[in-house]
């Protein structure tokens, strides 16, 4: 019922309840389980299944079109930066695993703070470059070159059919 | 009412919604508001929220200026051509400028980019696409917008723009609710740039069961961009330009990389190549400057994607479905075997889940194709969304009111769907449109624009009565009935929804009536909108939750209606494949080579429409 939370896993700490984009995994008030509460409004993103930290979490495809016997089955691990998945079809002939990576930095590391970058001058909040730029554009090796504008690349605009 | 009203004074720049659009806004606003406050609201978790939670397998907006592939115009004619013409071309031009520093920085932040290891370059999937591992592309951008901002509201639905009561049409902030404590959030703001999403779910879906929940567009999308700036009174542009995909069947995975990288293509039940037996004929509709079919293969063009759409529609007319991605042949090289796979898993899981669950293995069999409920949004194929101002340098006169990316309302910006006539941003160009959009608000605030915002005390307190009006009409009508969910007094979200959905497909196009409409039948349907508007005002909410799910319908309303509108005022088939005219099947490119322009008044909900001039970059040298 797209994803579903198995009784004997899910421990309720509620880590599915505070990721869902959909707001539609909450803690059931007398069994102090998660459960997925409307499974019309569920995408199978999966958000939940990676974030849970005991697989308690799973997917049966919608009832609408995926017969019954499949399976999905995802680790996330952020410290290897990689995920892996099995794929197990319904006639048991197919059952593989595929692994990606997720970052190729450790986790968190790379993101720049722009409070710490020194303060834009004058000439650059006059301009139309944005942080960063136009070095990061790199236009050339040296990133150097300025912004396109429509001199620069020799155009203008006409209103009405262009052909 | 129990809840608590929480205020949060003095924001400099709100983000409302902090998708891919938002999260480049949060971003980018530290760099220059140093001391300016930053403020988040979202809906959901800004680590997985927004049409990137589930994470991306490409990038579809990279021009790759560095490595000599194209430069903005292209872009430009790009989506032009795609758009049969119908683009701001200037906020085009100005996204597709920047959006290599974009994805630059992403890739240094720790986006895995795939590269091609012959020219060093990044792997190309088409001449726009790259190729990227990106199942965390959200949870990463989503770090540089918390390392930006001051302050991250998760878990917070904003229902409405707040106004400033000095100055006529000058926004001033934005309310909403704690969707877990149900508490009143005020966020009172100089500056509000619109983050908020597109519109899943209100044409009816193809799966109406649990399936529902697997829309092309994410289920979450709930058109809250154009719900909060049509409220707003905000003008809005190419309303009725929505999108159909052909998508694989039920599980609607992406096609994208299968056409571009893995070289699969289409064919009819009969195994036989079907497109291009239609275009004579559509030439005949839209003319020959947008479909050239005797000099296509000669010009390289690509086809439009809607008329992609109208031959696949045609031929399962024609009784020659269902169409099939011929797979079989890239699929027995292991290698494009993976691939095919690792892009479901990227971003479409579900459609994995579906070819376990059917024992569809693409390698000996090929799968069906299907073409999909209408959505409407603005970064992918297609560019509904506000009427914004453009960069000064490049706009003309008519596209320029002092800002970039300004909407009509002062103070009030936008980014990724919320901006009109900017198709093909997708993800890369919704973050640069964010950035765009925080450097313009800032400076804004700097010119002392947003000096002088009074909030009263009556407007909070009338918005909050608003907010929590369909609990009230629950509490009261509850106890009329024994139980269950049929009650003469009140709707509850859920049957509203199924009404809005059957409403949008049967008078305005849906998939159901083979995406055709007309005049009389647009007519019915805004008859029959402005009562359900009326029933609107019923809807009841046993519960928080469904308090999210009413708004989620509001916005959903005000986005269909205008949708409505704007397809009434557009007498043309423009783009056949996406919606059909029925008593105006032709493309009329003396009448309608134009973009349309909306404005709902605030107070008594009228609408005028308006036609804007179509501007195109054209060379110097014509």
């Amino acid at each position: 019922m797209p994803t579903f939370v198995y009784m004997t896993r899910c421990d309720g700490c509620g880590q599915c309840v505070d990721i869902c984009p959909s707001d539609i995994m909450h803690i059931d008030k007398t069994l102090r389980r998660a459960y997925n509460i409307e499974p019309n409004m569920c995408w199978e993103c999966y958000s939940c299944v990676k974030a849970c930290p005991h697989h308690a979490i799973d997917v049966r495809g919608y009832a609408d079109f995926a017969p019954l016997g499949h399976s999905v089955r995802v680790h996330r691990d952020e410290e290897k930066g990689t995920i892996a998945w099995r794929i197990k079809f319904r006639n048991g002939k197919k059952d593989f695993d595929l692994l990606a990576p997720i970052t190729t930095k450790p986790w968190g590391t790379a993101i720049p703070k722009l409070a710490n970058e020194s303060a834009p001058d004058d000439s650059m909040r006059n301009s139309h470059l944005l942080y960063n730029e136009p070095k990061y554009i790199q236009l050339d090796k040296d990133g150097k070159d300025s912004l396109h504008t429509l001199k620069s690349n020799k155009l203008s605009m006409k209103a009405g059919v262009y052909y | 009412m129990a809840y608590k009203t929480i205020i949060e004074d003095n924001i400099d720049i709100l983000v409302a919604g902090a998708g891919l659009g938002g999260t480049g806004a949060a971003f980018e606003a530290r760099y220059w508001g140093k001391d300016k406050k930053i403020v988040i609201a979202e809906k959901a978790n800004i680590d997985r929220s927004g049409a990137v939670a589930q994470g991306l397998y490409a990038i579809n907006c990279y021009m790759g200026t560095r490595f000599g592939e194209n430069n903005p115009e292209d872009h430009v004619r790009y989506a032009r051509m795609d758009l049969m013409g119908m683009v701001r071309e200037d906020l085009a031009f100005d996204m597709a400028r920047h959006v290599d520093s974009a994805v630059h920085q992403f890739e240094e932040w720790g986006l895995p980019i795939m590269r091609d290891a012959k020219t060093g370059a990044y792997l190309r999937e088409g001449r726009w696409q790259i190729m990227i591992h990106g199942e965390s592309y959200k949870p990463i951008v989503a770090e540089a917008a918390k390392n930006s901002a001051d302050k991250v509201f998760n878990r917070i639905c904003v229902t409405h723009i707040l106004m400033d009561d000095a100055k006529e049409n000058r926004a001033a902030g934005a309310v909403g609710f704690n969707v877990r404590t149900g508490n009143y959030h005020v966020f009172k703001a100089k500056t509000v740039i619109v983050g908020a999403g597109g519109a899943s779910n209100i044409f009816k879906p193809r799966s109406v069961g649990e399936g529902a929940g697997r829309v092309w567009y994410a289920p979450w999308s709930s058109g809250s961009a154009y719900g909060l700036m049509i409220d707003a009174g905000a003008k809005m542009t190419q309303m009725e330009n929505r999108i159909v995909l052909a998508r694989f069947k039920d599980g609607y995975g992406p096609v994208g990389a299968y056409f571009l990288h893995l070289k699969t293509y289409t064919q009819n039940c009969n195994g036989e190549e079907y497109e291009s037996k239609w275009f004579p004929a559509l030439t005949e509709m839209v003319g020959k400057e947008y479909l050239d079919t005797e000099n296509q293969h000669f010009s390289h063009k690509p086809i439009p994607t809607c008329l992609r759409n109208h031959a696949f529609i045609s031929e399962v007319n024609a009784g020659r479905g269902p169409i099939h991605m011929v797979t079989m042949e890239a699929f027995q090289d292991p290698h494009l075997e993976e691939i095919g796979w690792h892009n479901f898993l990227g971003m479409t899981v579900g459609q994995a889940v579906l070819w376990a669950a059917t024992d569809v293995d693409p390698k000996y069999e090929n799968p069906e194709l299907t073409t999909s409920e209408p959505y409407v949004m603005g970064s992918h194929a297609t560019g509904c969304g506000a009427w914004c101002s453009g960069p000064e340098d490049v706009s003309p006169e008519e596209y320029f009111w002092g800002y970039n990316r300004m909407t009509t309302v002062e103070g009030m910006f936008g980014a990724g769907d919320a901006v009109g006539g900017t198709p093909h941003a997708f993800s890369s160009g919704s973050f640069t449109e964010g950035r765009l959009a925080a450097k313009a608000a800032c400076q804004y605030i700097d010119d002392g624009k947003a000096e002088g915002i009074n909030v009263s005390q009556k407007q909070i307190d009338d918005l909050k009565e608003t907010i929590y009006k369909p609990m009230e009409t629950y509490t009261v009508g509850r106890n009329e009935i024994v139980a269950g969910s049929v009650n003469p007094n009140y709707i509850n979200p859920r049957q509203g929804l199924d009404r809005l959905q059957k409403m949008m497909d049967e008078y305005c196009g849906g998939f159901g009536v083979n995406y055709m409409t007309n005049d009389k039948l647009l007519n019915i349907g805004l008859k029959k909108m402005k009562i359900f508007g009326e029933d609107l005002e019923k809807v009841a909410a046993e519960d928080i939750h469904e308090l999210l799910r009413a708004w989620e319908l509001k916005h959903r309303f005000l986005t269909s209606e205008s949708v409505f509108q704007h397809t009434l005022f557009r007498k043309e088939t423009r783009w056949p494949g996406y919606y059909y005219r029925g008593d105006a099947m032709k493309l009329d490119d003396e009448n309608w080579h134009v973009l349309t322009v909306s404005h709902r008044d605030r107070k008594t909900g009228e609408y005028t429409m308006e036609k804007a001039p179509c501007y195109h970059l054209v060379d110097d040298e014509e």
